[in-house]
């Protein structure tokens, strides 16, 4: 279904140009509009009373006192809140026999993890909401908490919540070829316990919503900081029972969500029941610390892997067993199982063996739920899988290069099916490897480092090769029963002064989506590109659709604006023939102009067409249809994901006295076929690759014995600076895919995927000399002396 | 606790009269009460930087102060310092090199490299990484961030001005 590729490889084509957002300026002039700064008329507070126990039974709740206090308009229990608001599960029929707890906006008797919102206070300001929540008392009865993933596994241990059978919430086993009989076989077998910390998204502005309940028309207003305006219009709608049309969900700027801010959070789905319950709107601002303790987690994973090797230094086989920790409860309505099925699923991916068995469970805790964040599951199955070729390159005595040489799928085998179950259409694993010891001139690199280490400094150069996940189709959560769209729908029209508006349903989250969707659309239309305005996040003028997850708004929204485009294209172009008693074909629109295809000689403005179609229909000929809006959806067809592959290199220098790690470089060969704007390509790999290095660096929820999470602020909890990021070197390989006119597919987990793989390849690299590994990350620095054995 | 309390103080070049509470912050009263909204806060203890406004002339984390601790002092936001184009240069170039994402750490980081430029001139792309240490930014990677200081270092080492920000196309 590949059309002619013509108007998108033209030397002035907009597709492929760095230009800058044009949205970006007024985030520079301090004129963003984040629903942290919205104010409404007659507008109150909410704050909300949490538990400071991991697990325990809510016995008695006494208001009175916070009743009193001043600027107090309404104070809800979960009892409260229950009467409007049906419960959800977080479950999805695909994933066979998962289970989990109901879950209501606040709990009706028993408190789950450290942090779980309880009581709420509606107040004239946030102070007073506040100031209330400190006086309500509350009786709560402690229940032992469950921590550790091997005593939740145990039969008779203490359950996570009352009803569970146990603290299983998935198992997934995947087995293919005979994996016995491949290590049976093998020269040698590496195997490594991996071990990859919680941590959390950490956008710069927290979560925020402001619900507005407008009783006398019945309509339901939320502004709300997310990625997928459409998924809340009808969760809110469902649960709270309001007619689908009656539920508006806008998305104004938002300050970074990776993930996290499309998930259901209890103070969220409350916040809409609190402005039913008051009649006015209610706005919720999570400070930093209740973030810290309310905001999805991600990752919390212990691996036990191997791999079989023959002689010469070919994987044969892979055993993988991944146990997670996703908290109290799996998160709605993508769930809390999702990155671990991809974990198992993208375990071994780039590279060519047949035989793969693996087994996930993913287990319940008192701890705050994970889910899905950026590069849902890659970060973990990239580093297991890469650090294991890289044991097995020392076992086979090649150098990691010369072990992925050998081993990674050649670019000339695809289409290929993966023993996980996965197929790739194409991609580029041989070509990003070379391209990538090129740029990191790799023999250099290592002479150096041979040189250095004579004179007590320790480098250490790491590569870690992957595969991501884009485009995702209805296979992933539409046949699961989850009503989360995989289409797009975008509506383009031309203005009556022939300019053009195009409204879509993927999303902006600063990472150029409104660049993007203007870029294709001016560029399919023949229009300069300040004549296209762009329109994002508001189910009220959006079509609906899936919006921007999992990489899809390039790939996905990307096709559906080029798709709209070139219809509305059509209809510009038939109404100018009709007035111009021309063929259709003859013409093309350039520069806002209608000229004769072959000539180029102007013949009509799109101005002129519009004033004619809008003011002056009277003048075409009777029965001329002139359709100069189009509504346009599309959904992604042909493989169930497009997946994008890519390579990555780091370089760091170890102070074996202290444990620091000095990150010297780091570079990224990566593939995500068309290449809309490099610009903002780029920056999306560069910030994906920062996110990766702090988790392989420095981010951890830590828990105590308890379930207390014990550095739950932005002064405990470290996240990567300026000073301690390197500079990223970033090259391409657009390898397309064929399944779209477009060929565009998503980048924006690429960074993340497999910069904490080179990051703990380059470290272990630099601990060689010292015959000392790890296998943990974050690699803080007490973990790295350990490691050398210094304490 | 919730007595207001009278407060003079400069913003943005206009002499203010207005009310707060002892405990309110600087950062709160700017986004609350003088609707200052580009004044951001990401953790209002004094690690993200993205409250940081101009105090007499010097940077000070709008979240780490109390509204009345400002009394008779003149503070400058990212709307006045767009408004008298003191940093229009930094605006063009951050924007021309994609330096934000979603934009929420911008103020604060023009306001760190406005604080910069005018102790140090010509810093090394170390010490821009050094002097960025307090300003957290989850979008980036902080690269773009470091090359638009970079270059507006060099083009104000060569004289250049720039104009309005706010008038010039997309
Ligand atoms: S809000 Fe002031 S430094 Fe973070
Ligand atoms: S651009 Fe989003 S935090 Fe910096």
């Amino acid at each position: 279904m590949n059309a002619p590729l013509g108007a998108l490889d033209r030397p002035n084509s907009y597709i492929g140009r760095s230009v800058s957002r044009p949205n970006a300026k007024r985030l520079l002039a301090g004129r963003g509009r984040y629903v942290t700064d919205l104010v409404l008329p007659r507008m109150l507070h909410a704050a909300f009373l949490r538990s400071p126990y991991a697990h325990a039974r809510i016995s008695a709740i006494d208001l009175s006192a916070a009743q009193a206090m001043p600027g107090v308009r309404l104070i809800a229990t979960g009892a409260d809140l229950a009467k409007l608001c049906k419960p959800w599960t977080g479950t999805l029929d695909h994933f066979r026999g998962m289970k989990s707890p109901p879950q209501f906006p606040l709990p009706l008797d028993e408190v789950l993890w450290a942090g779980q919102a309880v009581v709420a206070v509606v107040a004239d300001t946030r102070a007073q909401a506040e100031d209330a929540v400190e006086a309500i008392l509350i009786d709560f009865e402690e229940l032992p908490p469950v921590v550790d993933v091997d005593a939740a596994l145990e039969p008779d241990s203490d359950r996570a919540a009352a009803g569970l059978d146990d603290n299983l919430c998935f198992g997934l086993k995947l087995d293919s070829g005979d994996v016995d009989a491949a290590f049976a076989a093998a020269a040698y077998v590496v195997e490594e316990e991996f071990h990859f910390g919680r941590h959390t998204a950490v956008t710069l502005e927290p979560r925020a919503i402001l619900a507005d309940w407008d009783a006398s028309e019945g309509r339901l207003t939320v502004h709300h900081a997310t990625q997928t305006p459409y998924q809340f219009q009808d969760l809110y709608s469902r649960h709270y029972g309001i007619p689908e049309a009656s539920v508006r969900v806008v998305a104004p700027d938002v300050g970074g969500s990776f993930g996290m801010k499309l998930h259901v959070y209890h103070e969220d789905m409350a916040v809409v029941g609190l402005s039913v319950l008051a009649g006015r709107p209610v706005k919720f601002v999570a400070d930093r610390m209740e973030s810290f303790i309310s905001d999805i987690h991600a990752r919390d994973h212990r691996v036990r892997a191997r791999i079989a090797l023959d002689a010469a230094g070919t994987i044969l086989a892979m055993d993988v067993d991944d146990v997670t920790a996703i908290g109290a409860f799996s998160s709605y309505p993508r769930t809390s199982a999702v990155e671990g099925n991809q974990v198992v699923r993208l375990m071994g991916a780039p590279y060519r063996f047949r035989d793969y068995r693996a087994e996930l469970s993913a287990v319940f805790q008192n701890k705050v739920q994970t889910s899905q964040y950026r590069a849902v599951g890659h970060p973990i199955a990239c580093a297991v899988t890469e650090r294991l070729v890289d044991m097995a390159a020392a076992r086979a005595g090649l150098d990691p290069v010369a072990m992925r040489e050998k081993n990674l799928i050649p670019d000339d085998a695809y289409p290929h099916a993966s023993p996980t179950g996965y197929r790739f259409e194409a991609l580029s694993h041989e070509k990003c490897l070379k391209r990538l010891t090129v740029m990191m001139d790799y023999e250099r690199l290592r002479a150096e480092q041979a040189e250095l280490r004579a004179s007590g400094i320790h480098r250490g150069i790491g590569i870690a090769s992957f595969v991501e996940i884009s485009n995702p189709s209805p296979a992933f959560y539409g046949i699961g029963g989850a009503r989360i769209s995989a289409q797009d729908g975008a509506i383009v029209k031309v203005t009556p002064s022939g300019e053009v508006r195009c409204l879509i349903s993927v999303t902006e989250q600063g990472q150029g989506t409104e660049t993007i969707i203007g870029q294709i659309v001016a560029d399919q239309l023949g229009l300069p590109r300040e004549r296209v305005r762009v329109i994002t996040g508001d189910t009220e003028v959006t079509p609906h659709g899936g919006a921007t997850w999992a990489c899809r708004g390039a790939g996905i929204g990307g096709e559906t604006a080029l798709q709209a485009a070139r219809k509305l294209r059509e209809n510009v172009l038939s109404l100018a023939a009709t007035v111009l008693q021309a063929k259709t074909f003859e013409l093309d629109m350039r520069d806002g102009v209608i000229v004769d295809l072959m000539t180029g000689a102007e013949r009509i403005s799109l101005a002129e067409i519009a004033r004619i179609a809008y003011f002056r229909s009277d003048t075409l000929p009777p029965g001329t249809s002139a359709q100069l809006s189009v509504a346009h959806h599309y959904a992604p067809q042909g493989y169930p994901f497009a997946f994008t592959n890519g390579i990555q290199g780091c370089h760091v220098e170890l102070d074996t006295e202290t444990g620091f790690v000095h990150i010297l470089k780091h570079w990224v060969v990566e593939d995500c076929g068309r290449i809309i704007n490099p610009l903002l390509v780029d920056e999306q790999v560069r910030g994906g690759v920062v996110q990766g290095l702090g988790a392989a660096f420095f981010e951890e929820c830590r828990y105590d014995g308890n379930g207390q999470l014990t550095n739950g602020s932005l002064a405990d909890y470290l996240v990567p600076m300026a000073c301690e990021m390197p500079d990223i070197e970033i090259g391409h390989v657009e390898t397309l895919t064929a399944d779209t006119a477009l060929g565009a597919k998503g980048c924006g987990e690429a960074g993340t995927a497999a910069a904490s793989a080179a990051a703990l390849n380059a470290v272990n690299d630099a601990l060689s000399p010292f015959r000392a590994s790890i296998a943990q990350i974050p690699m803080t620095p007490t973990r790295l002396l350990r490691a050398l054995g210094k304490i | 606790m919730t007595t207001l309390r009278p407060l003079s103080l400069m913003v943005n070049g206009e002499t203010l009269t207005c009310f707060a509470e002892p405990r309110e912050t600087l950062a709160d009263l700017l986004r609350r009460g003088l609707e200052l909204t580009g004044t951001h806060t990401g953790c209002e203890m004094g690690v993200c930087g993205a409250c940081l406004v101009m105090l007499d002339g010097a940077p000070v984390h709008a979240c780490l102060l109390f509204a009345v601790q400002a009394e008779g002092s003149a503070i400058e936001t990212i709307e006045g310092l767009t408004a008298k184009t003191a940093i229009a240069d930094l605006q063009c170039a951050f924007h021309d090199r994609n330096a934000l994402q979603c934009g929420f750490c911008t103020p604060g980081m023009l306001v760190t490299a406005q604080a910069l430029l005018a102790r140090n001139p010509q810093p090394s792309r170390a010490e821009i990484r050094d002097a960025l240490s307090g300003n957290y930014c989850r979008c980036t990677g902080y690269e773009a961030i470091v090359d638009a200081i970079e270059t507006v270092a060099r083009r104000r080492a060569a004289g250049e001005v720039a104009a309005a920000f706010a008038e010039e196309p997309a």
